[in-house]
């Protein structure tokens, strides 16, 4: 007679833990996963596995500051890439970076959402529709 | 029972004999590519010989707008790559792989790391000044080259490493990544994928071995 009210106490107690992760947190896991594996093949040869970066070649992503300040730009730097003079953690930069003109923004939000919550960066959740919008204000969109 | 014992007590002074026995013999890389056997007389005596594959004699323009030619690497193993500086995809992991054997190797003049450029247009002596600097290369032993198509293209082959100029390749260029490891005689004693950090450490193991064939007292 114990095991089955144990067993449904143990129910409970998961779907009420369930509840407690929202769905933004929900969303946010499995974009940062999506955005593991695109990273990997999009931006780890550049900016290395940890973001750690190469050299005085390509920066690191480990500026959380800068990061943070630029998320509104960074969709457009991903797709078009960026052909300006850097310097992040006082290295100065001044490779220019090819875009991924094949990436979507659903893909550009995934890649975000794990760079963003990666390497020191605390973005949270980078929304496909945050990136839509930011990618209508590139100078190179046509 | 005690004939088990004893049987147990010689299987195991055999196994450590065997083991014994092994690590005497000095491990040897292989000598890879074409080869053919020819036939010459020695004090009059007729003998046969292996001539192995090498890679030809070169000469291109390094970093510093120096003429590089295959002389310079005649006392040094050496690690050939191709690739080119604008290259967004394989390059720099195989850049940053170089740079750990660089590292590993500075100051040990037997040992030379030789980058060709295929994009040969843009990667002019100057460019490959700044990607070397910017990488964090320092000293001599790493040498970046410039050439000709042809000779560039040409050499690539006598690596065995395929290389082609492909519009639609990343950045403009379809080529692997090998590390190819070249011995003092020029004849290629290991291939490694670039992009691999494991296979990059069996290069750095491997080059450990080839040095030892060049030990004074040995072959």
């Amino acid at each position: 007679m114990r095991l089955p009210i144990i067993g449904t106490l143990f129910v409970v107690l998961l779907i009420s833990m369930d509840a407690c992760q929202s769905q933004d947190e929900i969303k946010k896991a499995q974009f940062f996963t999506n955005g593991k594996s695109l990273y990997t093949t999009h931006c780890g040869n550049c900016h290395g596995e940890q973001g750690e970066g190469l050299g005085n070649l390509y920066p690191p992503l480990t500026d959380t500051a800068f990061i943070r300040n630029k998320r509104a730009a960074l969709p457009c730097i991903v797709k078009y890439g960026l052909h300006e003079k850097l310097t992040i953690n006082e290295r100065f930069f001044d490779t220019a970076m090819p875009g991924n003109g094949t990436l979507s923004p659903q893909e550009i939000a995934y890649i975000l959402t794990y760079v963003g919550n990666s390497f020191g960066n605390e973005l949270g959740l980078v929304h496909t529709e945050e990136i839509t919008n930011s990618l209508t204000t590139c100078n190179e969109a046509k | 029972m005690n004939i088990l014992r004893i049987k147990t007590h010689f299987i195991i002074a055999a196994l450590y004999i065997m083991l014994a026995a092994c690590q005497h013999e000095q491990k040897r890389l292989p000598i890879l590519g074409e080869r053919h056997a020819t036939t010459k007389e020695v004090d009059g005596k007729t003998i046969t010989d292996t001539v192995y594959q090498t890679i030809p004699a070169f000469s291109f323009i390094n970093q510093d707008s120096v003429t590089i030619t295959n002389q310079y690497f005649d006392h040094s193993i050496y690690v050939a790559d191709f690739f080119f500086t604008s290259c967004p995809s394989i390059c720099p992991i195989m850049s940053k792989n170089l740079l750990k054997v660089l590292e590993k190797y500075q100051g040990n003049e037997e040992v030379k790391i030789l980058s060709h450029s295929i994009d040969t247009k843009y990667d002019t002596p100057w460019v490959l000044k700044r990607y070397a600097n910017k990488l964090g290369v320092k000293g001599d032993q790493w040498q970046f080259v410039h050439g000709s198509e042809a000779a560039i293209y040409g050499i690539a082959n006598k690596y065995m490493v395929y290389a082609k100029e492909d519009s639609n390749a990343p950045g403009g260029f379809e080529h692997q990544g090998w590390l190819i490891l070249v011995d003092k005689d020029k004849r290629i004693r290991g291939a490694y994928d670039g992009t691999n950090t494991e296979q990059v450490n069996q290069l750095m193991a491997d080059m450990d071995v080839l040095l030892a064939e060049y030990l004074p007292g040995k072959e």
